[in-house]
C-alpha cells in the first residue's frame, strides 16, 4: 500500500503547503501537458529536475519517495516495453537510441507521478473541496470528491484485514495459474464491496440527520484568497508553458546521443 | 505449544506495536490477552498463525518458526476468527461459506459436507444452510463466522473480541461455549476487554500495556489487583469493585464473580447473626 502513502496528505507548515490549491492544480495540469508535448530525454529530465525545489520547500522528500517507490514497478513495465518494441522496430539491433527513448518516455511517467505527488503531499483534502467550491462546482459533487479521497486510506485498511481474514481461512492469493489467481481475489472484493456500500449508507444516513443540504446558500468560514506567493507561481507556471511552447515550436531539440556522438 | 521469544514487531509506517513479547501458551490452555486498545494484542495474536512475522525474535508454533512456513499451513491448526465477520463473509449461502476453508485445505467432498453439518449443528445455525449469509443478524454472523472456522477443528482456537456486538444471552452461551471447548483440550486465545465475561470464565490472564505483557497469571489474581489494573488502564469487574471498597468491613477482596460474592455476603451474614 506504499503507493497510497505517497499520496497521503500531511500536514506540515511550508510554503508550498500554503499556496492556493487551484494555482496548484494549474501548475499540475501545465506540467503535465508539457510532458505529453516532448518526447525527447533532455526536456523530460530538465522537467523532472525543476519540480524538485518544491519537494524541499514543502519538506515532503520522504514521502515523495515513496511514492516514486510504488510508482517504480509500472515505470520499469514502461521502460522495457518501450525497449522491446523500439528493438523489434530497429530490425532486432541494440542502439543508443532506442535505448534513449525508452527512457525518455519512462521519465515522462516519472514526471507524471512526481508532480501529482506534490500537489496531493501538500493539499489538504479541505482546501481541495474549498478550491472546487470557489470554482462554482455543486457542493453535492464538491463532497462526493472529498469524500471518495479521505476514504481511500480507509478501504486500503480494510482490504489488508479481509486478507488476512481469508489468508487465515486457508486461501493462499499465489496458488495457481493466472485465472485462478484473478478467482482468488473474490473473497477478498466481495468483502470490500459490501462494506463500502454499507459505509456510503450508513455515511448518508449520519449525515442526513445532521440537516445536511439544509440550506440552499452554504458559506465558508475560510475563503481562499490569492496572496504574493501564488501570483509568483502563476508567474513561473506562464513562463515554463511559454517557453517550452516556443522551444517545441521553433527549436530543435538535440538527443543525448547526438550530443556525445555515440 | 506456542512460544513467543523476545519479540518485536514494529509497522511498516513506524509504529512500534511489540517490545520485547515472550510467553508460552501450552496445549489445552485458555487464555485471555487483555489490554486497552492499542496495547498491541491484536498484532500479538496475529503473530500466532503467522499473518504478521516478527520483526526481531522468534515465534515457534509445536516447535516450527512462523517465519518458515505459509499462513495456509500454519493456519490448519491455528484457527483465527476476526473481530468483525463483515471481513470475512462473502458466499452465497452459509454453507458454501463454511466449506470455503475446508475446500482451501483439500478435504474431500464427503468429509466437507459432514464436517459442514457438524459445525452448523453445533453453532444453532442448521435452519440457515441455504440462507445468504448476508440477510442474517449481527449476531449470526458471528455465528458463521465462527462456524467456518471451527468445521476444519484447529488444534488452537483465537478469537479475537468475540463478545463485541452480542448480547447478553448469546455472550453466556458463548462462554458455555468457549468452555466446552476447552474442556475438549483445545487451546483457546480470546482478544478481548471484556472484564466482566473475562471473569466469569476466570482463564489464564495476560495483561498488555504499550507492546509489553505487564502480568500474566490467573484471572483471579490479576483482576483483582487495583495497582496492576490500573497500569493497563482497564477496570475491574463491578463485582470485585465493591468488594474492593467493602474491604475495610472484613470482606475478601479477591471476589470475581456474583456465586462466590453470594457466599461471602451469607458468610459475614453468618458471622453477624451469632
Amino acid at each position: 500500500m506504499s503507493v497510497f502513502d505517497g499520496l497521503k496528505f500531511r500536514k506540515v507548515k511550508s510554503p508550498i503547503h500554503d499556496l492556493d490549491p487551484r494555482v496548484k492544480f494549474i501548475y499540475v495540469c501545465v506540467i503535465f501537458a508539457i510532458a505529453l508535448i516532448f518526447w525527447e530525454l533532455i526536456p523530460l529530465l530538465i522537467l523532472f529536475l525543476i519540480q524538485l525545489p518544491f519537494v524541499l520547500l514543502g519538506k515532503v522528500q520522504r514521502q515523495w519517495l515513496r511514492s516514486l517507490r510504488g510508482a517504480a514497478f509500472l515505470a520499469i513495465i514502461i521502460f522495457v516495453t518501450n525497449f522491446v518494441f523500439s528493438f523489434i522496430g530497429a530490425g532486432y539491433r541494440f542502439t543508443a537510441e532506442s535505448l534513449e527513448s525508452a527512457f525518455a518516455l519512462t521519465f515522462r511517467f516519472v514526471v507524471l507521478v512526481e508532480s501529482f505527488s506534490i500537489f496531493f503531499l501538500t493539499t489538504s483534502p479541505d482546501n481541495l473541496s474549498l478550491a472546487l467550491e470557489q470554482t462554482r462546482v455543486p457542493y453535492e459533487f464538491c463532497f462526493a470528491f472529498t469524500t471518495a479521497v479521505r476514504f481511500v486510506p480507509v478501504l486500503a485498511n480494510e482490504a489488508q484485514t479481509i486478507m488476512d481474514a481469508q489468508k487465515a481461512r486457508g486461501l493462499e492469493l499465489e496458488r495457481g495459474n493466472f485465472l485462478k489467481r484473478i478467482k482468488n481475489y473474490i473473497p477478498i472484493l466481495i468483502p470490500l464491496i459490501v462494506s463500502a456500500i454499507r459505509r456510503s449508507l450508513e455515511l448518508a444516513e449520519a449525515m442526513e440527520s445532521r440537516a445536511w443540504g439544509a440550506t440552499k446558500n452554504r458559506t465558508n468560514l475560510y475563503v481562499l484568497r490569492m496572496n504574493k506567493n501564488d501570483f509568483i507561481l502563476l508567474a513561473i507556471t506562464t513562463g515554463i508553458l511559454i517557453t517550452a511552447v516556443y522551444i517545441r515550436l521553433f527549436i530543435p531539440i538535440p538527443s543525448v546521443c547526438e550530443l556525445l556522438e555515440i | 505449544m506456542i512460544e513467543v521469544k523476545n519479540v518485536y514487531f514494529t509497522y511498516p509506517n513506524g509504529v512500534e506495536a511489540l517490545k520485547g513479547v515472550s510467553l508460552t501458551i501450552k496445549d489445552g490452555e485458555f487464555v485471555a490477552i487483555m489490554g486497552q486498545n492499542g496495547a498491541g494484542k491484536t498484532t500479538l495474536v496475529k503473530h500466532f498463525n503467522g499473518l504478521l512475522k516478527p520483526t526481531k525474535g522468534i515465534v515457534l508454533v509445536d516447535g516450527v518458526d512462523t517465519r518458515k512456513v505459509s499462513v495456509a499451513t500454519l493456519a490448519r491448526k491455528v484457527g483465527f476468527v476476526f473481530q468483525n465477520p463483515d471481513h470475512q463473509l462473502f458466499s452465497e449461502t452459509v454453507e458454501d461459506e463454511i466449506s470455503f476453508a475446508l475446500k482451501n485445505f483439500r478435504f474431500e467432498a464427503e468429509t466437507i459436507n459432514k464436517r459442514v453439518d457438524w459445525a452448523l449443528n453445533l453453532l444453532g445455525l442448521t435452519r440457515y444452510k441455504k440462507t445468504s449469509p448476508f440477510m442474517l443478524s449481527g449476531g449470526e454472523r458471528k455465528r458463521v463466522a465462527l462456524a467456518s472456522v471451527l468445521a476444519w477443528n484447529p488444534k488452537i482456537l483465537i478469537l479475537d473480541e468475540p463478545t463485541i456486538g452480542q448480547d447478553y444471552q448469546q455472550k453466556e452461551k458463548l462462554r458455555h461455549f468457549i468452555l466446552q471447548l476447552n474442556a475438549q483440550k483445545k487451546t483457546v486465545i480470546i482478544v478481548t476487554h471484556d472484564v466482566e465475561f473475562v471473569a466469569e470464565c476466570n482463564p489464564r490472564v495476560i495483561l498488555m500495556s504499550n507492546g509489553e505483557i505487564i502480568a500474566d497469571g490467573e484471572a483471579r489474581k490479576i483482576l483483582t489487583d487495583p495497582k496492576i489494573v490500573t497500569e493497563a488502564s482497564i477496570v475491574p469487574p463491578q463485582i470485585t469493585q465493591i468488594f474492593i471498597k467493602l474491604k475495610n468491613y472484613g470482606f475478601p477482596r479477591d471476589i470475581l464473580d456474583i456465586y462466590e460474592a453470594r457466599e461471602a455476603i451469607l458468610n459475614s451474614l453468618r458471622k453477624g447473626f451469632k
